[in-house]
């Protein structure tokens, strides 16, 4: 019995020097080195710029700006490169089970390779190519009004931000309106659907962009000085962030794709084959909802994967959260704050997506289970 | 040999073992019976504690069980527990099955721990098969097995809990043999079964537990034929 | 061979479209790499002649691939990482033969290592090598394999701990997991090359390296811990009432029954994370370490060979593709011999 009470003893005074011993430490060389503490640096001057931020900055706002620019970028890099990502890894993982040997053993191919390279890498390639390959400014040519040089990309699009927004508002009320309609108009047979929805679809996207050209003003991008203006700019940095996440995450969530499918039974195919479903039908219908639950939980894991990898930014020079946080590190000497910020932001992100996920899950299961 | 007073367990409110007193003999033969979820697993599972208990205590041997609670082995060494669903460990051979407990925690030698495994084997009848692994061979054949296992621990009393729920109906007499071969040898054994004809021919004493409450305690003659209590009748009469 | 061709690329109209397709894309894929690659390339020559040519610069690799391979270390005595690379070649296909599955295995690996690592120290015979001077491949398989050395046993002892019933226990061990698993490596890392100095007594100097290590082997213990928890889930809990009814204690049943066969049961996703483990060790480079990631970047600087960075990267792509997808068929390799002996049996 005094046996363990001891073991115990110890075992707390073990944790309690963890935590304890090192905040002494602390302690000591903050005054040592006159490092300020708490949270007052947030409503200083940030004094720097930013390269690119969707929500308006300069250098003379304070550094919670800065470190808000940063949140909102890596959430915008995080959401966009999710969605894509997911969207290529089922296509990946669909279509690498073709029977077409060339589209299969090309897709299988894919999936090894991009995950057998470290992200980083494929980051710096990228980047590379925008660097070392892609011409400058000045020689550069128009395709299909892209320009495409060092200084990124550019793809002609509206000149007000708030056509972009309008522009999501219609696409997102348009499927909207799509499910709402099929909800309620349920006697109608599917010949009608088929025909039916692509028209009532068009006539109303259509009728918004006739609206939003009208009020907005469509621009192509030209070269002006050493830079490119007009259009929609993506600078180097953006690009290969996003595509090397996307087509590295996306690599990954085809596997899961691919094992969620040839997890489920053989079975499964031959009765619904002998049902008269095509392929397409058996995999959409059958199939995939199957392979979802046992895929779920992997690809969350992936998003969220992506999410944290997006903080390789700051090797490229992209401005996520962690490279305005390092800046920020640099300038106030204060890293203990701002690791702290920068692990809370993500620890954040992780539980609410694994706690949305668990959620999901259990609905999932709950479902199955009677 | 075992001594149990005052037993009492909840699993969060349901009283799942009320007030359980109850004391066997060395060599006596046990059969304990009853519905399911009448707390009969769960006793014998106290009995190794395997399962814990909040009120009352377990004697083996003049061991307490609440005394030796940071040294549970010590106990457990010499009381062999055979489960329903054989519990035999895959990646093993039969034979490491059965040496490997006597080796580590009795801290025999290989080679006597073998000798000891290998004459258990030929017991049970199935010693030519003590260099295959558990997935190779019958449902009898690994209950055989695991009864063989326990068994090389030397153990002073047998649990059995269920064992023959588990196994197609040709392969339960085979087992039953081998238990009551052991009961012949004089082995103290406790056994909950629904096996009632090997209760009739073997045990000492049955005990029919219903709701957690030992109702009835006699011997086989007395037990089958003259059921006083109405709810061992009914029992009875469900199964016989 | 033309019935192979019809059956498997033009069964039917739609599928034959999808083949021409994917030919005539594969093929100007194919074409347009080889071109790169070894047609347009210029074999030799300098920084000049590369700019005025189309394909892939070798000069630039054959000048460089030293010091992206190996960094910094004096080149008189290159042959000690040289030789060490080369023992763990010999090692990994001693390793990957499969009458050499045995319980000794797990000792040889930490013997490998000690001899590697003294390797690229020296002392005694040979001549220090200081730490700071490692680099390049050696650098990254140093960081790798010390990494899998303490936080694959470290993930099962977290493992373990967060099954354990005592809430003390279990409770910080999940925090500490749910914590590392939730933030990015790089946040890690940067903790421990700027925060860590800050709760050290001011005179204590920590090694870069080490702390790289550190950080690297306490992130992927919390990923392993995941995945030898999942395996711990999935065993029988009849298997652990066996052992502790034959009178095993704690320490016994987790090392003779359970482990053997939790662990088993996980190698895919576990060689998975060793996978992901090599491949991060590339983040280095964001507190200044040069393994082959930040060599390979760092031999992109020099003034007289600027803008090769195609071929740099794709010759580490190349090497880092090499080890990786040799340890994931490796994996595969396991998994389908388990699943043959369990279908023997």
């Amino acid at each position: 019995m005094i046996k363990k009470i001891t073991i115990r003893f110890l075992y707390i005074l073990f944790l309690g020097a963890i935590v304890f011993v090192p905040l002494y430490f602390l302690n000591q060389n903050i005054d040592k080195q006159n490092i300020s503490t708490g949270f007052h640096f947030l409503s200083q001057e940030a004094g720097f710029e930013i390269s690119e931020s969707i929500i308006e900055y300069n250098s003379y706002m304070g550094y919670s700006r800065a470190l808000l620019v940063g949140v909102v970028n890596t959430i915008y890099v995080a959401l966009l490169g999710n969605f894509l990502a997911l969207i290529l890894g089922l296509l990946l993982g669909v279509l690498s089970i073709s029977k077409n040997f060339l589209l299969s053993k090309f897709c299988s191919f894919y999936l090894n390779f991009f995950r057998n390279i470290p992200l980083l890498l494929q980051l710096f390639f990228l980047y590379g190519i925008f660097t070392d390959i892609l011409p400058a400014v000045k020689r550069s040519t128009p395709v299909f009004g892209i320009i495409a040089s060092n200084r990124g990309v550019a793809i002609p699009w509206f000149s007000s931000g708030w056509a972009s927004v309008s522009l999501l508002i219609t696409l997102v009320t348009s499927i909207g309106l799509i499910f709402i309609v099929n909800k309620w108009a349920k006697n109608i047979t599917t010949t009608y659907k088929k025909i039916l929805y692509p028209i009532f679809f068009a006539l109303f996207f259509f009728a918004q962009i006739e609206l939003i050209t009208r009020f907005f003003h469509f621009e192509f991008p030209a070269v002006r000085g050493f830079n490119v203006r007009g259009g929609l700019n993506f600078s180097p940095e953006f690009i290969s962030l996003l595509l090397g996440l996307v087509l590295y995450t996306g690599a990954f969530i085809g596997e899961i794709v691919r094992s969620g499918i040839l997890a489920v039974d053989k079975g499964q195919w031959e009765a619904s084959y002998a049902l008269g479903l095509s392929k397409i039908q058996t995999l959409r219908k059958i199939i995939l909802p199957q392979s979802l639950k046992v895929a779920l939980p992997p690809m969350t894991a992936q998003f969220l994967n992506l999410t944290k990898n997006s903080s390789l930014a700051v090797a490229i020079g992209f401005p996520d959260f962690v490279s305005i946080a390092n800046t920020t590190m640099n300038q106030t000497g204060q890293a203990v704050e701002l690791v702290l910020l920068i692990m809370g932001l993500y620890l954040f992100t992780s539980l609410s997506v694994s706690g949305v996920a668990n959620i999901i899950n259990y609905k999932l299961l709950g479902a199955r289970q009677r | 040999m075992i001594e149990i007073q005052k037993l009492n367990k909840w699993y969060d409110d349901f009283h799942v073992l009320k007030n359980i007193n109850l004391s066997i003999r060395q060599g006596e033969r046990v059969v304990v019976c009853g519905p399911s979820g009448s707390g009969k697993s769960t006793l014998i599972r106290c009995m190794n504690y395997l399962e814990e208990f909040q009120e009352g205590s377990i004697t083996i041997e003049s061991k307490s069980i609440q005394d030796q609670l940071d040294n549970i082995e010590e106990i457990r060494k010499d009381v062999g527990m055979v489960f329903q669903h054989f519990n035999l460990f895959p990646h093993l051979t039969i034979l490491e099955n059965l040496t490997l407990a006597p080796t580590i925690v009795r801290k025999i030698s290989k080679i006597d721990a073998r000798k000891t495994a290998m004459s258990y084997l030929e017991k049970v009848k199935i010693a030519s098969e003590a260099h295959k692994y558990p997935n190779q061979i019958s449902g009898g054949q690994k209950q055989r097995v695991a009864i063989a296992r326990s068994l090389c621990m030397n153990p002073k009393i047998m649990l059995f809990d269920e064992p023959t729920s588990a196994l197609d109906p040709e392969m339960v007499k085979e087992v039953l043999e081998v238990m009551t071969d052991l009961a012949k040898e004089g082995m103290t054994m406790i056994c909950v079964t629904h096996e009632m004809g090997f209760a009739r021919e073997v045990a000492d004493r049955i005990i029919f537990m219903d709701h957690g409450e030992i109702i009835a305690d006699l011997p086989p003659d007395q037990f089958f034929d003259q059921p006083r209590n109405p709810r061992l009748k009914e029992f009875l009469s469900q199964i016989l | 061979m033309s019935e192979w061709l019809k059956k498997n690329l033009f069964p039917s109209k739609s599928q034959s479209l999808i083949s021409l397709v994917m030919i005539s894309f594969l093929g100007g894929l194919i074409l347009k790499l080889s071109s790169w690659l070894f047609i347009n390339a210029t074999w030799i020559g300098d920084a000049q002649s590369c700019r005025e040519a189309t394909g892939a610069c070798l000069p630039f690799i054959r000048e460089k691939y030293l010091y992206i391979l190996f960094g910094v270390y004096p080149r008189e005595h290159l042959w000690r990482p040289f030789v060490g690379l080369v023992i763990w070649a010999i090692f990994w296909i001693h390793f990957t033969k499969k009458k050499n599955w045995n319980r000794k295995l797990l000792f040889k690996f930490p013997v490998i290592f000690f001899i590697y690592f003294y390797l690229l120290r020296g002392g005694g015979p040979f001549a220090r090598v200081d730490n700071h001077l490692w680099g390049g491949l050696p650098l990254t398989i140093l960081l790798s394999t010390v990494g899998i050395l303490i936080s694959y046993p470290l993930g099962i002892l977290l493992a373990l701990a967060r099954r354990s019933k005592s809430k003390l226990i279990s409770i910080p061990v999940v925090c500490y997991i749910e914590l590392i698993r939730g933030v990015p490596l790089i946040s890690i890392l940067f903790m421990s090359s700027v925060m860590l100095p800050l709760f050290l007594p001011n005179d204590l100097s920590i090694d870069k390296l080490f702390r790289a290590q550190v950080a690297i082997v306490l992130f992927c213990a919390a990923y392993f811990a995941e995945v030898v928890r999942g395996g711990l889930q999935s065993l029988d809990e009849g298997q652990e009432e066996a052992a502790r009814a034959l009178g095993l204690n704690y320490v016994q049943t987790q090392f003779y029954i359970v482990l053997p066969q939790a662990l088993v049961q996980v190698i895919p996703p576990t060689v998975n994370t060793m996978i992901g483990m090599f491949k991060d060790t590339s983040l280095v480079i964001v507190i200044a370490l040069f393994d082959l990631m930040g060599t390979a970047k760092s031999s992109l600087t020099d003034a007289n060979w600027l803008g090769f960075s195609i071929e740099a990267y794709v010759f580490i792509a190349s090497i880092y593709f090499i080890i990786c997808f040799s340890m994931g068929r490796f994996s595969k390799r396991v998994e389908e011999e388990f699943k043959l002996a369990k279908e023997r049996r």
